[in-house]
Formats: C-alpha cells, sequence, structure tokens
C-alpha cells in the first residue's frame, strides 16, 4: 500500500508540474508577443467607425485591466494565475457579456462526450483486433485489416474528416454532418433530444475512432507477436489451457500495460485531433469555440480554451495514471 | 547505405510502396522550379476551368493553376517537416544521449520535462500563438516552436538506447581510457542511436506537417506562402466544394495523402530493418 501512495504521490507531482509549464508557456506567448493584445482589439472595434478620442481612453484603461496588462512584470504574472486558478478570464468579447467561464462551461460536456466515447471505443476495440491479429497470424481478415490500419494510421485528421464530410453529406447524405443536435429541439432529456445526439455525433466519433484505432491495433499486434513465442505462453499452450484463455489472461493481458501508457502520452494530440474534428463538423464543443474566438478576435475566450485545455488533458492523464495500478499491480509493491 | 537500400526495396513491400509514393512526391515538389507562373500571383490563367490538356489539374477561382500550386505547396510542406524535424532531432539528441547516459537526477528532471511536453495539447497553444502573432507570422518560426514541443517522444526512445549502452563493457573501456563524456556520447554512443533517429524523423515529419496541414486549413498560419492546408483553406473560402470546383480540394488532398502513407511506409520498413526479430518473419522463420 504504500508504494501506491508513493506512486500517486509523483503522478501528482507530474500532473502539477505539466500544469505548471503549460500555464507559463501560455504566459509567455501572451506576454511576450510583440502584439498588443489591446491595440488589436481597439482597432478591430474603431474600424468599423469613428469613435470618440476620450471613449477610445477609457476603452484602452478598462480592457487593460481587464487582460491584466497593468503593473509590473511580476503583478502581471500574479494576477494571470489569480485569474486561472479561480477560473475568470473576464466577459468574452464576441458574446458580450458572458463571462469566459460560462461559454467554455457549456462547451466542455460535448468535448468530454465525444473524447470519452471515441477514445473508449477506438482503444478497446483497436486492442482487441489487435491481439487478434498478433496472435491469428495466418487469418486472411485479420491481415487485411493491418493493410487498412496502415493506410488510415497517418492520416491528418482534418484529411479524414474532410472525406467522411463529403461521403455523407453530399455522396450520400444519411447523416448530419453539421451541430451537436437538431436546431428546433429544446436540450431537455426527451427520447428524441437524445437520439438526435446521437446522431449528430456519429460522424465526428467515427472520424476519430477510424484514426485511433489503426494505432492501437498495429502497436497491440506488434506487442502480442513479441508475448506470443515467450516461454511461458508456450508452456500454458502445452498445458491444455484454452486457447482463448490464453489469449485473453496471459498474453493480452500483458500487452495492455505499455498500451495503457500509450494512451496517457497520446491524450494531447487525442485532443488535438478532437479540436479540428469538431470544427470540420460544427460540433458545438472546446475545438469550435476556440477556432470561433481566433475568428472574432476574442482574447480572453482564446486563453480561457488553452489553459481549459492544457488542465483537463492533464486531468485526463492523471486519470489514466491512478488507473493504471490496476493493470499493473507491481507499481504497489515497489 | 546503397545496399542497405537496395536490399529494402528487394525484400520489403512496405519501402517498395513507400519509395515510390515518396519519390512522384518527390518530382512534383521538384517542377516547382518550373514553374511559368510566381505562386503568389493571381488571375494569370481563366479561373474555374475543370483538368483539360492545357491545365492538368484545372485552375483555381482565383485563376491559379492547380498543377503549379500543388507543386509548389507540397515543396513548402516538405521543407517545413524537414525544418521541424531537424529543430527537434537536435533537441531528442542531446537530451536523449544526456538523460541516458548521466542518470541520477539530471536523468529524473528531464524526464519530467520530457513527460511534460508530451502531455501538454500543442494544437491550442499554436492557436493562441498565432493570435498573438497574427500577420507576423511566418512558418520558420512556426517550425521553431513545434521544433520546440516535438522531440520529447524520440528523447525518450533514444535514452532507453543510450540506457544499455552504458552498462556495456566498452563504455567502460573507453571510460577508463580518458574519453571524456561528450567523446564517449558523439563516437561511440551516436552510431548505435543513428537507425532509431532515422526512422523516428520519418513519424516526426508525418507529425508535423499533419499539425501544418491542420492549422493553415483553418487560417492560423502565414496564409500567403502556399502550403497545402493553405490551399484547401482557399478552396473553403471560395466555398469550391459547393461550387462543383472539386479538382481545387481533391489534387492537394491526394498529394498529401501520398506524402503521409509514403514516409509512413518507409518508417514502418526502417522500423522492421532495425529489429531483426520481424525481419525475421518477414522471410517466413520463427523468432
Amino acid at each position: 500500500m504504500n508504494g501506491y501512495l508513493a506512486y500517486v504521490g509523483r503522478r501528482l507531482g507530474q500532473f502539477l508540474l505539466v500544469v505548471f509549464i503549460g500555464i507559463n508557456v501560455a504566459y509567455v506567448i501572451t506576454h511576450a508577443s510583440p502584439i498588443d493584445p489591446v491595440e488589436q482589439s481597439i482597432s478591430a472595434v474603431t474600424s468599423y467607425g469613428n469613435t470618440a478620442p476620450a471613449a477610445i481612453d477609457e476603452m484602452r484603461t478598462s480592457l487593460r485591466e481587464l487582460y491584466g496588462l497593468s503593473g509590473t512584470a511580476f503583478e502581471q504574472y500574479v494576477l494571470f494565475w489569480n485569474r486561472i486558478m479561480r477560473a475568470d478570464f473576464g466577459p468574452s468579447m464576441s458574446a458580450f457579456p458572458t463571462p469566459v467561464a460560462t461559454l467554455v462551461g457549456r462547451a466542455l460536456p460535448w468535448t468530454l462526450g465525444l473524447l470519452t466515447v471515441s477514445i473508449v471505443v477506438a482503444w478497446g476495440l483497436g486492442n482487441l483486433l489487435g491481439g487478434l491479429a498478433g496472435y491469428y497470424q495466418n487469418n486472411r481478415g485479420l491481415k487485411l485489416m493491418g493493410v487498412i490500419a496502415m493506410a488510415v494510421h497517418p492520416m491528418p485528421y482534418y484529411v479524414l474528416a474532410l472525406l467522411l464530410l463529403i461521403l455523407f453529406g453530399f455522396v450520400w447524405p444519411v447523416l448530419p454532418i453539421n451541430g451537436g443536435s437538431a436546431m428546433n429541439l429544446p436540450p431537455t432529456l426527451t427520447v428524441e433530444f437524445i437520439v438526435s445526439v446521437l446522431q449528430h455525433a456519429i460522424l465526428p466519433a467515427l472520424s476519430l475512432i477510424l484514426i485511433g484505432i489503426g494505432s492501437w491495433f498495429l502497436g497491440m499486434r506488434s506487442l502480442v507477436s513479441n508475448i506470443v513465442n515467450e516461454d511461458y505462453v508456450i508452456y500454458a499452450e502445452l498445458a491444455g489451457v484454452r486457447p482463448w484463455r490464453v489469449l485473453s489472461s496471459y498474453v493480452m493481458r500483458n500487452a495492455l500495460v505499455p498500451q495503457m501508457t500509450g494512451l496517457a502520452m497520446s491524450l494531447g494530440g487525442i485532443f488535438n485531433g478532437a479540436v479540428i474534428t469538431e470544427k470540420v463538423f460544427g460540433y458545438p464543443g472546446l475545438g469550435s469555440l476556440l477556432v470561433d474566438a481566433v475568428y472574432a478576435g476574442d482574447y480572453g475566450l482564446v486563453l480561457g480554451v488553452t489553459t481549459i485545455s492544457i488542465i483537463g488533458v492533464s486531468i485526463g492523464v492523471l486519470a489514466i495514471d491512478l488507473l493504471y495500478p490496476l493493470l499493473d499491480p507491481r507499481v504497489k509493491v515497489s | 547505405m546503397v545496399v542497405i537500400l537496395r536490399d529494402l526495396f528487394r525484400y520489403s513491400a512496405e519501402f517498395r510502396i513507400g519509395a515510390v509514393l515518396v519519390g512522384l512526391v518527390l518530382l512534383l515538389s521538384a517542377l516547382a522550379g518550373l514553374s511559368p507562373y510566381s505562386p503568389q500571383s493571381v488571375y494569370v490563367v481563366p479561373p474555374d476551368a475543370p483538368p483539360s490538356l492545357t491545365y492538368w489539374f484545372g485552375t483555381t477561382s482565383r485563376g491559379q493553376d492547380v498543377f503549379w500550386q500543388v507543386s509548389f505547396a507540397i515543396r513548402n510542406t516538405l521543407l517545413f517537416g524537414c525544418t521541424v524535424a531537424l529543430v527537434s532531432r537536435l533537441l531528442a539528441l542531446v537530451i536523449g544521449l544526456v538523460s541516458g547516459y548521466k542518470g541520477g537526477w539530471i536523468d529524473r528532471a528531464l524526464m519530467s520535462l520530457n513527460d511534460t511536453v508530451i502531455v501538454i495539447p500543442l494544437l491550442p497553444i499554436l492557436v493562441l500563438f498565432f493570435f498573438v502573432m497574427r500577420d507576423r507570422m511566418s512558418w520558420l518560426m512556426l517550425a521553431l516552436l513545434m521544433g520546440g514541443f516535438g522531440w520529447a517522444y524520440d528523447a525518450r526512445l533514444i535514452r532507453s538506447v543510450v540506457m544499455t549502452l552504458r552498462t556495456r563493457e566498452f563504455t567502460q573501456t573507453c571510460l577508463f581510457s580518458g574519453m571524456r563524456t561528450q567523446e564517449i556520447l558523439l563516437q561511440e554512443h551516436l552510431p548505435y542511436v543513428m537507425p532509431v533517429l532515422v526512422s523516428t524523423t520519418l513519424n516526426n515529419m508525418v507529425w508535423s506537417i499533419g499539425l501544418e496541414v491542420t492549422l493553415s486549413v483553418l487560417g492560423f498560419t502565414d496564409i500567403n506562402t502556399p502550403t497545402i492546408g493553405g490551399m484547401i483553406y482557399w478552396a473553403n473560402q471560395h466555398a469550391a466544394m459547393v461550387a462543383g470546383i472539386w479538382w481545387w480540394i481533391a489534387f492537394p488532398t491526394i498529394a498529401i495523402i501520398m506524402t503521409f502513407t509514403g514516409l509512413y511506409l518507409i518508417g514502418v520498413a526502417a522500423n522492421q530493418y532495425i529489429d531483426p526479430r520481424s525481419q525475421l518473419r518477414g522471410v517466413g522463420g520463427t523468432p
């Protein structure tokens, strides 16, 4: 048990380090840039018409305060952390006066749901099929699957999402290609609404799953094809353990450990993919929010989504790390 | 080197297909030097012409020849991938070699940093970077930033190779014969790391080009330098799909898929070459 506590402590420390470095990168990028975000916002506003100079001055002061650009560098830094700790990024400029935190809170469940479902399906299915492909190396169907995985896996998320969009939006229009649910339905817990949400999630989830499944499939296949030649597996086979039991409890059980580490390591990359996929399918999650905020020139919203993404992905990695001892009991002892 | 390539070409189907795909893409990018038009100039050919004998890949709504645009775009995209790969290779090599050889607290500190860089979601940070830089964003700046984030996974691989080398006898011999640390790392350990470096370079290029395409499709890079993502961005701006000008999107997409699949397959072949067990499987033996 002591070993487990030490493990949890180490992972927590790593989690805090990730958040600390991530937020600092965001701070450096926003504060070291040669372009003043305040002046940029003002020029965006004043470009539409004449504004009284006094009003511009007033706006400049209030924006400086809002962006935390007043005071010395140290004060700004403290203020920056203070805001993040309270999850307070001020009101959104593009959806004034809704606070950024409200907008992010509204988008978060969509991204969370989409990511969870697609990661669980891709990881589970990819590992299962990859394990089978590594164990039954002469099966034609599984070999073909390997070739397909190899072709789909290196594609960028955008290209695959675009292909699905063209296929199901123009060539064979059976699925909704835009939004998170049908426009005319109120977001309540009715059967109609839930069906609509699920329908709208199919294409974005499918594009995430198709890309993800390939890498888990290929990884698991090569792991398993090495493990099947281990002495203990051959011994189990000779001892008459049923093939299915050998595959599940002797072979795949051990191969899942590095795959779990792999999942924690690639979570950031999967999140990147979700951002672009959401934009392609107009899914109302963090990704669409981020991209639209950039187009609208909404500084607080961009910063808010970026920091929430960093913290959110780190929490996800921490959760996987804390589940890890379930698969690999060795960390409890050492 | 030539012998290795010849053997790979002869025995590895992945390498054959990959080499042909990458070869075609390289040829296309080399043709950019022969282009009759400057990549920036618009309305030099009749707009919206479908693919024909005069305009092989058709023309865009901005009056550009898609063939020459793709040629410029793929050249810039490959150049971008190479720059990111170069920067991140240097970082990965230094950090991997030092971390694996030194061990102790240096190793722990570097690997904490390493795990952090792996986990941080890069796309929002790059978007934030674009947001504050706007028009001053150049592809070199983006390449340097991505290189600064792209080394982590490969540094870990290099570290694990060096860790096994450190306990080998020849390292002790070098140490006792008075070689300095950097001499041991560069002269003795680097050759063992080279194969890993080659295969990770290819994967790194796939990664960085993918991110660059994503960013420029959204218009979050310097949109005046033609890249594959930039072409799709302009096509979307002109609603090319709705207007039926499919060739404007189809040809850059085909070119980028060829690049990805080609680089990836060569990477797979290189990996198999490094791991002799899978080589044995390839010729039908049991390891």
